[in-house]
């Protein structure tokens, strides 16, 4: 075998390793015991009822709250594999507007509503050091061009937008700086059907195009299933199966997961 | 003076310059804290002045801080010595302190200052007090403060960027002409106060000591002399001051900063130095130069 094939073969190292993550409210369980990795690229889908660790989990990983134990190992562009907890904020800051996005589920938390869209766009370039406007704008519209919003509402505020176009625009404002690992709360909660269709749509072209590890987090079993290559199902702050998409929700081992897919409405 | 003399000041029976002695000593430390580290807001303990927050509570607290009886003071609002806020601020030192007032530029060696920075360049050991309304630049942009220290902890300043780009984007230019941002001696982010645009080239590499106390606020930040002052631009929308068509229809400078004054209600209006000191000088010296032979007829 060639030395080519042999690196085609073997798995590339984790983007993101999680191992033994813990964090409670008091006494109350955010998320317990929680390990996993993600290789770049890659999709993982993390699906639980309402109250089941998921949003903890993922402010935990993209830096918004402290965990109480275990440690979150990411891969640096230029240091290698870090434990992100030892970064110092200032470092920690710098990774989530730079190589990280997050894509909130309400786009009111994700954008300057008062601030135009392609000036939404233009802020994370702005922060790590573009100076042109020319070159910030055209960057800026060739982003809402490829998040389908007309070149025509660059200077319009994000207030006047549809809640898809707000869910779109947000996404492009975290994807202009190219990052490698993109976070999503709910990407779709609040969305008509139609809408939310053509976002996923969008969302599976771009991060395969881009080739962007993503951690979705939803309750939405369609969503994983258009977008995820592994699932992780959460109950009561703990992570009860995990496996490729197609494996979990065609086949769920455990009692939970089997309840949580039998319990999705069909048309 | 030092502190533990305490100087009643002979008419009023206030201590000298209003203040008392350990509170000038507590602004005087934030005084050096804020020249060591040019542009960051120091904060301190502000006290109750007899004047309303927003008429220059912080500036007349850095003012009578750093005042001694040999200083000369000039007070000047929106560049004139006998607006309002100048005279009353004024006449308040005169009464606490009986230090010698002047409207020359060149003989003070305090001036503390509403909206403008002197036409005449300053020179060292001149100290220039600002009243300062609202410290915060990123305020606009980020309304926590909690958030506004880490970004300039963290020297974060591309938000403040997004507004020039908003500017540029429904304007075609940026469109700020007043508290123009700066950054200051490389670092920190600076509002320089409601001056116009036109005085921040003034503020770069200034021999004098330029001191900011916001009495609201309660914070004081300062550029040290012969400090970078750059001013926030695009690479291709670089910082430019305002510029007039004419000159001042008093003195005729081309050079200075000119505000319009509406002179009837019919439309009539001229522009005329906001600079009173600078613009009477130039007056007296025109009058008093024996006229040239090309105008004698």
């Amino acid at each position: 075998m060639t030395t080519n094939a042999i690196r085609k073969l073997t798995p590339k190292p984790p983007l993101l390793e999680v191992s033994g993550l813990c964090k409670s409210y008091g006494g109350q369980i955010g998320c317990r015991d929680v390990s996993f990795a993600i290789r770049p690229g890659e999709v993982l889908g993390i699906v639980g009822e309402s109250g089941s660790g998921k949003s903890t989990l993922l402010a935990c990983l993209s830096g918004r709250l402290a965990p109480d134990a275990g440690t979150i190992s990411y891969d640096m562009k230029d240091r290698g594999p870090v434990d992100i907890l030892t970064l110092s904020e200032p470092e920690r800051r710098r990774l989530a507007r730079t190589d990280w996005g997050i894509v909130h589920q309400n786009p009111r938390d994700g954008l300057r509503l008062d601030v135009s869209a392609g000036g939404n766009i233009g802020e994370r370039p702005m922060a790590i050091g573009a100076r042109h406007y020319g070159n910030i704008r055209a960057e800026a519209q060739d982003w809402l061009q490829k998040v389908e919003i007309d070149l025509a509402r660059t200077d319009h505020r994000p207030r006047t937008f549809s809640g898809g176009m707000q869910q779109r625009l947000q996404i492009a404002r975290n994807l202009v700086t190219r990052p490698r690992l993109v976070f999503m709360d709910e990407p779709t909660g609040g969305l008509d059907v139609s809408v939310q269709a053509r976002l996923l749509d969008l969302l599976r072209g771009l991060v395969r195009e881009l080739g962007i590890a993503v951690i979705i987090v939803t309750h939405d079993l369609a969503v994983v299933r258009l977008l995820a290559d592994r699932l992780m199902v959460m109950q009561r702050g703990r992570v009860i199966e995990q496996g490729l998409t197609d494996q979990v929700l065609d086949d769920p081992h455990h009692p939970y997961t089997q309840l949580l897919v039998s319990s999705v409405l069909q048309v | 003076m030092s502190a533990g003399t305490t100087t009643i000041h002979s008419d009023t029976g206030y201590n000298f310059a209003y203040l008392d002695e350990q509170t000038k000593r507590m602004i005087r430390r934030s005084l050096l804290k804020a020249l060591s580290i040019p542009g960051y807001q120091v904060p301190f303990g502000g006290r109750e002045m007899p004047l309303a927050y927003g008429w220059g509570t912080g500036g007349i607290q850095v003012t009578a801080s750093v005042i001694g009886p040999d200083d000369r003071l000039k007070v000047i609002d929106q560049g004139a010595d006998d607006t309002t806020n100048a005279v009353s601020i004024r006449r308040f030192f005169q009464t606490v302190t009986d230090v010698t007032v002047t409207e020359s530029t060149e003989d003070a060696t305090i001036i503390q200052t509403r909206h403008r920075i002197p036409e005449i360049p300053l020179k060292e050991g001149q100290v220039l007090v600002y009243q300062v309304p609202q410290p915060e630049p990123l305020q606009k942009i980020e309304p926590r403060e909690t958030e506004t220290r880490k970004m300039h902890a963290y020297a974060e300043y591309g938000a403040m960027r997004v507004t020039l780009y908003e500017d540029v984007a429904h304007f075609g230019r940026i469109a700020k002409t007043y508290d123009y941002p700066a950054v200051i001696n490389g670092r920190h982010l600076m509002s320089p106060s409601p001056i116009p645009k036109f005085d921040n080239p003034k503020m770069e590499m200034n021999p004098a000591i330029q001191l900011f106390g916001a009495g609201r606020e309660k914070r004081i930040y300062a550029v040290p002399p012969y400090t970078s002052v750059r001013s926030l631009d695009f690479d291709d929308h670089p910082f430019e001051v305002q510029t007039w068509k004419g000159c001042c229809a008093l003195c005729g400078s081309t050079v200075s900063y000119l505000d319009e004054v509406i002179t009837d209600d019919k439309g009539s209006r001229m522009f005329v130095c906001s600079d009173t000191d600078f613009c009477n000088t130039r007056q007296a010296k025109a009058a008093a130069q024996p006229k040239t032979a090309g105008e004698q007829s």
